[in-house]
């Protein structure tokens, strides 16, 4: 019996950490901008007047609701669930806030008991999440559907217009030249990356969408931390609803249709996995930005709505489908 | 000289920049058990994908009965009669076993799914292994053990030469391991090859007739399994000595920290009571499915107890969840580290701090450089091999996440420390480190309650062994007197507790008397 050679021990190393894989974590965490700044060159082209300040401006403004909500359903998503009452939250909220504007509350007061209402809708669904333990798509598919009928019984289904808004401003106005929704958006994008990173409750959403026995095991409190994932949610939703109404400058009980496909899909284009416990809040915000150059392009091309709608969607399960391939590479 | 019914030779794999296997060559014998041995990441495994089609070869020939042949897909390799069954089996654990067996090839009759036909063909396959189990059990319901003894029922239905088994005793019972070695037995003395891997010398030396080690993606040797012995085997796999693989150094026991009495969950596990003091480690041994992880499981608050009361340092507690347990420094390494402790798409610092980012902050925002500090020291001491702390645990061996898993439970600087099988899946010479860090804790002063189906490990590493049996402690032997027959007495219930009346402190009841 012979050893036929004599290898020095190296360390331990696993194969797949070697050269040539820095290239695919680099691609992982900067690919998403690599394709939005592809689109932007590629709009700038072939659409008239899409580069400039004040389109790029238009843009932001644009994408600034759908973006927030976004931020919010990032969170939830990393927990491994969804939220499907967002579209409805934004109407009720906003509607809310504009009954208190006329029923003669300071600005103030209607803006945080807009977002309050928020607050409440995300703490109702985070509870019967967690504690209950029932699937969210289930929970927040419900909420979609009674949270729209409160916004119409609050108004009989008429949108309510309120001319002399006074938190108009949030929608229209603008903070050194840069759009109020923009700067506010970027606020929540600051803030919940703190939240997500530098925090434990950060750390422990990703966790808990990660490995959610582990996280248990491991002394997280997995169900307090979902009900705050989920009014975390409800606050933006609240926050979005607040600000729709402050730029159509009404209550308007069918506002927000749709709006929670939108969220999921700039999640989802931002590389969060449905699954939970992987993604990048920086990446929502990108994918939310692509979506509304997309749109914006689009217009500009004179792209009539139909064929929009294509595009959008094509692009979407594109995005999608080049990250569920990675993904069965990796296993 | 009639040539071998297989031989691989000059095989050769890489994965992006790194050599998986390089030149590795095999021979399988019509009539053999040959076993395939080497450290995780030796390359055991991806030499068996390569025979069954998982993975192509870079470089390399196989020949089967002497001709060459190649094999692109699993498809090629079933038509050429080899099989593999795998860690994790390939099954439907909601279908029945009858269905399971007709999976792809489901008998019909006129169009319509012949449930008669398949009924009575899945009958026949079980029949042909000896398996005397319904066809109509959902596979899911059984054991791991039983879900193999169905796959291989499948492959030797299908006519398989060449049976690969990658671990195939990893979980089961010793009862159903038994069963394995017998059908093993059988195949081979039917004249089929089958290529055995293992990490458990006890059954590669009960079964094999040669042995193949590989270290680092190369051949090292193969011999007949009556010209080595186990420590020359343990040797070629690691490439130095493995003299004092245990380690047990300095003991010296304290006060009790933990006392346990009278916990049960009211069915099948306990009452039990046990004392561990500061700076032991005393361990549970017994058969897979005695209790132990359960009795585990409620003491960490991640079950429910029954009965029964939790001391730490004398003072009863209250432990209604794994966060309440970690409030009063009780940490528990669960059996399985990547379903029950690891966060896979979390960095090696994450994963490390995730039980103790209280200590690390103020008003939950934490304090990074903090956490980066007392990471790194403690991914050094335990030397976790990595490039940085903010690498996935994911890339990491197994010895290496297990490391990380222990580092988490340091910091939380526990005073009762359960570790439930602490080296499973690990390579030998990261067992021989956990062995070490697990005697450094008790120079520090942890008592170590461990749950270990390795008896060697566990002999070689406690202080005393408690057997559990049928939900029971069964009885208490201290280190001078464990060996590995008495401990197998207590726990196959062969010896009884004629022993017991002289133990006047632990008031266990006699292992059998379990109640329902």
């Amino acid at each position: 019996m012979t050893l036929t050679e004599k290898t020095d021990l190296k360390p331990l190393r696993s194969p797949k950490r070697e050269s040539g894989v820095d290239v695919a974590s680099l691609w992982d965490r900067y690919g998403i901008l690599a394709v939005l700044l592809l689109l932007v060159a590629l709009m700038s082209v072939i659409a008239p007047n899409f580069l400039s300040v004040n389109n790029g401006l238009n843009v932001a403004r644009a994408v600034s609701i759908n973006a927030i909500l976004a931020a919010g359903m990032t969170l939830v998503i990393l927990t491994g669930g969804i939220d499907l009452s967002v579209g409805s939250v934004v109407a009720l909220t906003g509607v809310s806030s504009v009954l208190l504007w006329t029923a003669g509350a300071p600005a103030i007061v209607a803006v945080v008991g807009g977002m309050l209402v928020g607050a409440i809708t995300g703490l109702i669904n985070g509870t019967l999440v967690a504690y209950l333990g029932l699937p969210s798509f289930i929970i927040t598919l419900g909420a979609l559907t009674y949270i729209r009928g409160f916004s119409y019984s609050l108004t009989d289904a008429q949108p309510l217009i309120a001319s002399d808004l006074g938190y108009r401003g949030l929608g229209n106005g603008a903070v050194a030249g840069i759009p109020t929704p923009v700067v506010i958006m970027l606020l929540v994008y600051v803030i919940l990356w703190f939240v997500l990173e530098r925090t434990s409750f950060g750390r422990h959403i990703y966790a808990i969408g990660g490995n959610r026995e582990a996280a248990r095991l491991a002394g997280i409190k997995v169900k307090w931390t979902l009900v705050r994932v989920y009014l975390i949610m409800g606050v933006c939703a609240g926050l979005a609803g607040v600000i729709f109404s402050a730029r159509v400058e009404s209550g308007q009980p069918k506002a927000g249709e749709g709006y929670e496909l939108d969220a999921i899909a700039a999640v989802v284009l931002g590389g969060t996995a449905l699954a939970g416990g992987r993604g990048r809040i920086y990446g929502t915000l990108v994918g939310a930005l692509i979506i509304g150059v997309l749109s914006n392009g689009l217009v500009l091309m004179n792209v009539p709505f139909f064929y929009q709608l294509i595009v959008k969607g094509a692009v979407i399960v594109l995005a999608v489908g080049i990250d569920g391939l990675k993904n069965l590479k990796r296993t | 000289m009639t040539p071998p019914l297989l031989r691989m030779t000059g095989v050769s794999k890489r994965f992006g920049g790194a050599k998986a296997l390089d030149d590795v060559h095999l021979d399988l014998r019509a009539g053999e058990v040959h076993a395939l041995m080497g450290e995780n990441g030796a390359g055991k495994s991806t030499l068996m994908k390569i025979l069954s089609g998982v993975y192509t070869p870079d470089a390399g020939t196989i020949e089967i009965n002497g001709q060459v042949t190649t094999i692109q897909n699993p498809r090629d390799a079933l038509a050429q009669g080899i099989a593999i069954i795998h860690q994790e089996l390939n099954t439907v654990p909601e279908m029945t076993i009858a269905e399971n067996l007709s999976l792809g090839h489901e008998p019909t009759r006129h169009g319509v799914l012949d449930r008669k036909e398949m009924r009575r063909s899945a009958r026949e396959k079980l029949d042909r292994i000896g398996v005397d189990i319904s066809v109509d059990v959902p596979l899911g319901r059984l054991s791991v053990g039983m879900q193999q003894l169905v796959e291989i029922a499948r492959a030797v239905a299908e006519n398989a030469k060449i049976l690969v088994l990658d671990e195939p005793t990893a979980s089961l019972s010793q009862n159903e391991a038994e069963r394995l070695f017998t059908l093993v037995d059988e195949m081979r003395a039917r004249g089929m090859a089958l290529a055995y891997i293992s990490h458990r010398m006890e059954e590669v030396w009960r079964l094999s007739d040669r042995i193949t080690v590989l270290r680092d993606g190369k051949w090292v040797s193969t011999t007949a399994r009556e010209d080595v012995t186990p420590a020359q085997v343990v040797n070629h796999m690691v490439g130095r000595d493995v003299n004092n693989l245990y380690v047990h150094e300095n003991r010296s026991a304290g006060e009790v920290v933990l006392a346990v009495s009278e916990l049960g969950n009211g069915r099948d596990v306990g009452p039990m009571n046990l004392e561990v003091r500061a700076g032991e480690v005393v361990s549970l041994v017994g058969l897979v499915g005695a209790g132990r992880t359960e009795l585990a499981r409620m003491i960490f608050g991640a079950d429910r107890a029954k009965s029964g009361q939790v001391s730490i340092d004398g003072t009863p507690i209250s432990v209604r969840s794994p966060r309440d347990a970690i409030r009063h420094r009780i940490g528990l390494l669960p059996e399985s580290r990547k379903e029950q402790a690891l966060f896979l798409d979390m960095s090696i610092r994450d994963n490390t701090v995730m039980s103790s980012m209280d200590n690390y902050g103020t008003g939950g925002i934490l304090n990074l450089r903090a956490i980066r500090d007392a990471v790194e020291r403690e991914v050094a001491a335990l030397r976790v091999r990595s490039t940085s702390i903010s690498q996935n645990v994911s890339g990491l061996s197994g010895g290496n996440q297990q490391k990380v898993v222990l580092s988490r439970w340091i910091l939380v600087q526990p005073k009762v420390l359960i570790l439930d099988e602490p080296t499973r899946g690990v390579d030998i010479g990261a067992k021989q480190e956990i062995y070490r860090i697990i005697n450094d804790l008790t120079l520090q002063g942890m008592a170590i309650l461990m749950i270990s189906s390795d008896l060697p490990e566990a002999l070689g590493i406690s202080d005393r062994v408690l057997v559990v049996r049928n939900g029971l402690i069964a009885k208490e032997i201290s280190r001078a007197e464990a060996t590995e027959q008495n401990v197998m007495m207590y726990a196959t219930g062969v010896a009884a507790d004629e022993h017991r009346i002289k133990e006047e402190r632990t008031e266990t009841p006699i292992a059998g008397e379990k109640k329902r």
